[in-house]
């Protein structure tokens, strides 16, 4: 396969796993504040700013929004087209990276992802938002979860199949950390928190909500949310599907299935970061990562999921490019010979 | 829902196409003089009749919806939005009975035999410019004429592997040939997706009236790319060369090489060592043996042609030098698109092929020409001026439909550059019933562009491309210039 086509394969698919994990944050975000009253500016700000932190985007944002209302954040979230991670723009660079790769994906796939982005440009995509943000944000979840269902069921599952799993799991994977960090200031710096305050039980639930994790949570600890309890399945359920666990395992597989190299060997870097790094998932303890503290382990997850996918550009991507001018002299060279 | 118009034709009581009128001086596709229908129209208009027009309307509306969600659009040049637009499709589609299209047939075939013997004339001795049948200076002096090819071999001696020739009728139902088209003539994707929309909309149809089928196109193309590679290469692989996304054409490009299971390559995926041409994937460098590419000789090498061009291959020439890989449509075909060279194309013919052109060119007055020159730049106001390389529409003038300033720009620039100007009368193309926005149907102009693919043999897909100009009285049919497509219906028979 080209290394083109996979880079726009992976890139396509984390585009899209990353327009429906905005549309989850703010969705269960909005909700969230339903169940407050007397809200301030400063509640506001407080309740806010931590999710556009946790897009990594604060800078950009302050600089345009003065105040961090909840119509300011999801205006910035949403439709900002000069946000490079708004649902607008990974909505267009998704189906910029399929229109690369038109050839290769099934007409069904481009069919919805085209649709998607012609509804999100149009006029009533952003009076169904003003109307009804719930039914705005379900919209974009369904259409991603149709995407993820049309990549499973009518692409063949071949290396350029494995490249959009790849690039799914570890978008899923930084976004799950992205999500628990909204809310690490529950937790103390090391340990875990003394004292649980209804606030903080409210502000829990919707991080689960975000990850679709309701079910999931209640089943496995009962009705009572903890903090800790919560990152614990976030992190380490081995069966849970939006677990960073689960995530890079099966970003593992995808990365093997691509090289044909088995368990516990590698054949370039990123296998071996991957590996090391599930190794650490299977074998770590909430309890470690209490006293580690929260966010500095929300951190290092991030490093390292920025150093595999750097590494996985580097196995199968960029290798063989040079620049231009230095392919014109080279051939040169060979033809003066 | 939408609300009928009070002109249209339901709303006046009658069916689909039941109101068409003619316009004086042209020759109607669908009506013959005395209004009668032409035989070869009759079935179909009589099944269009038995439709309401909000029914009519309707399927029009599923099929422009189809096509923005398929992403069968074109990109617009010099749009800083980078807008994609639909081309514009037209439901009534066009019809040519089998004995027109033998016609066609026979004088494409012709007339692509003699670019190819022309072209490999002269790049080699030269004989038509020995033998004064065309001056020499107007082949020496083509912009697209590429003399460091003199004397190079290509596979199996094709040089216009792919011509897309624009066929128009004059006000006496002539086929006439406007212009040739042997660089990388575009359009095909829009004869396959056409049908196809045509299909889903009339499903009974087609069998009906007896309409040969297109769908084959891209087999045919593939067993031609595969016929010209390099000697030796039992199984070669054969790869698409796309200018981009970005490109106007990009949807077409995408939409053949899926059809014909090839991959499309951009040229930063493709290198360059010892003469030979690798792609990058992901498993290393794959040799390449066979190139499509939809990119003018220009872009191709960087090392060779213009040095600022992204889109190439640096050292791509060099490996089609040593034969190792093959270029559809070979290097150095521009020359035939001149339209200067165009108008010697009958002359070509009887040198060639010693037979009278089966299908006529325009007549055209070359500017360099003393005597014609003298009649163009007398006459701007009843002429057609076009620049000799120029496509798409652009560099163009009206000359009965311009202003008085651009036809003094024109007359400056033929006396300053008299080589790169040609002149023609207005023909007057022919019209075809054409739905209005207001749900009525009246006379638009339409042109042909029909596919051929020369090969192990010449093969054209029976129809091709018909565009149609859909601003009343305009004679443009080009999609950059509000132009929009039918599908064309080639019949088994004549009726």
């Amino acid at each position: 396969m080209l290394s083109r086509v996979a880079n726009s394969l992976f890139w396509m698919s984390r585009y899209i796993e990353r327009a429906e994990n905005t549309a989850r944050i703010v969705d269960t975000n909005l909700q969230l504040l339903l169940d407050f009253r007397n809200l301030d500016d400063s509640t506001l700000a407080e309740h806010w700013m931590p999710i556009v932190e946790s897009t990594g985007d604060e800078e950009a944002f302050l600089a345009k929004y003065s105040r961090a209302t909840g119509h300011a954040v999801t205006e910035f979230l949403v439709f900002d087209t000069e946000n490079p991670n708004s649902i607008v723009r990974s909505v267009a660079e998704a189906r910029e990276n399929a229109r690369m790769v038109r050839d290769q994906i099934t007409v069904e796939l481009w069919e919805e992802l085209n649709r998607l982005y012609l509804w999100l440009r149009d006029a009533e995509a952003r009076q169904l938002w003003e109307h009804s943000p719930t039914e705005f944000f379900a919209n974009i979840k369904n259409s991603s979860l149709l995407l993820l269902g049309l990549i499973y069921a009518t692409f063949v599952h071949d290396e350029g199949w494995q490249f959009m799993q790849a690039g799914k799991f570890i978008e899923r994977a930084d976004k799950i950390t992205r999500i628990i960090d909204v809310r690490h200031a529950t937790f103390p710096a090391k340990g875990a928190p003394a004292n649980i305050s209804q606030r903080d039980v409210l502000d829990w639930s919707a991080v689960l909500r975000s990850c679709s994790a309701w079910d999931a949570y209640k089943s496995a600890y009962g009705a009572d949310v903890r903090p800790e309890w919560a990152v614990e399945l976030l992190l380490f359920n081995e069966e849970f599907p939006r677990s960073v666990r689960f995530c890079i395992e099966k970003f593992d597989d995808a990365l093997r299935a691509i090289s044909g190299v088995r368990d516990r060997r590698f054949s370039n870097e990123a296998e071996k970061l991957s590996g090391r790094l599930l190794a650490e998932l299977e074998y770590g303890s909430i309890d470690e990562v209490l006293a580690f503290g929260v966010h500095a382990y929300m951190d290092f997850l991030q490093g390292r999921f920025n150093d595999i996918g750097a590494e996985l550009l580097n196995a199968y991507i960029f290798q063989p490019f040079v620049s231009l001018e230095e392919e014109i002299l080279v051939q040169q060279e060979m033809q003066q010979q | 829902m939408f609300l009928l118009h009070p002109s249209s034709d339901l709303a006046k009581g009658r069916g689909v196409l039941g109101g068409y009128e003619t316009t004086q001086g042209f020759f109607d596709e669908m009506v013959a003089a005395g209004d009668q229908t032409r035989p070869h129209f009759s079935k179909f208009r009589d099944l269009l009749s038995e439709l309401a027009a909000r029914d009519f309307d309707q399927r029009r509306l599923a099929v422009d919806l189809a096509f923005l969600r398929q992403g069968i659009t074109f990109n617009v040049y010099g749009d800083a939005k980078g807008t994609e637009r639909i081309f514009p499709f037209d439901l009534i589609p066009r019809i040519i009975p089998a004995k027109e299209w033998e016609h066609i047939e026979a004088g494409l075939t012709q007339r692509i035999t003699a670019l190819n013997l022309f072209l490999h004339d002269i790049y080699h001795d030269q004989k038509i410019l020995k033998d004064g049948v065309i001056p020499p200076f107007y082949v020496l002096s083509g912009k697209h004429f590429r003399r460091e090819f003199a004397g190079f071999h290509v596979p199996k001696d094709i040089y216009i592997h792919i011509c897309g020739s624009d066929l128009i009728r004059d006000a006496d139902g002539n086929y006439l040939v406007l212009e040739d088209n042997g660089r990388c003539p575009s359009g095909v994707s829009y004869v396959l997706e056409n049908r196809r929309a045509m299909k889903r909309t009339f499903p009974g149809m087609f069998e009906g009236i007896g309409v040969r089928p297109v769908e084959h196109y891209p087999q045919e193309l593939l067993k031609m790319l595969q016929y010209i590679a390099p000697q030796g290469i039992a199984d070669p692989t054969v790869v698409l060369l796309t200018p981009g996304a970005y490109n106007s054409a990009y949807f077409e490009h995408t939409y053949l090489a899926r059809q014909m299971g090839i991959d499309i390559v951009e040229g930063r995926d493709l290198l360059v060592r010892d003469a030979r041409v690798f792609m990058r994937t992901t498993k290393g460098l794959k040799p390449v043996h066979v190139i499509y590419r939809r990119l003018d000789d220009d872009f191709l090498d960087p090392t060779v042609f213009r040095r600022d061009s992204q889109l190439g291959v640096p050292g791509l020439i060099n490996a089609y030098r040593s034969g190792n890989v093959s270029l559809a449509n070979s290097l150095g075909t521009g020359i035939a698109d001149d339209k200067v060279i165009y108008h010697f194309v009958p002359k070509m013919i009887k040198y060639y092929l010693d037979q009278e052109p089966i299908l006529p060119n325009v007549p055209t007055y070359l500017a360099s020409e003393d005597a014609d020159r003298q009649y163009i730049v007398e006459n701007l106001d009843k002429l057609v001026v076009k620049a000799a390389n120029e496509s798409g529409g652009y560099g163009m003038l009206m000359g009965p439909r311009a202003s008085q300033k651009e036809r003094d720009e024109f007359r400056a620039a033929i006396l300053a550059d008299p080589r790169n100007y040609i002149a023609q009368p207005m023909i007057s193309l022919s019209t075809h019933p054409t739905r209005q926005d207001d749900g009525t149907f009246e006379g638009r102009h339409i042109d042909l562009r029909p596919f051929v693919l020369y090969g192990e043999k010449i093969t054209i897909v029976p129809g091709g491309l018909t565009r149609v100009a859909l601003r009343k009285g305009s004679l443009v049919v080009n999609s950059s210039q509000g132009g929009g497509s039918k599908d064309t219906w080639v019949l088994y028979g004549d009726e």
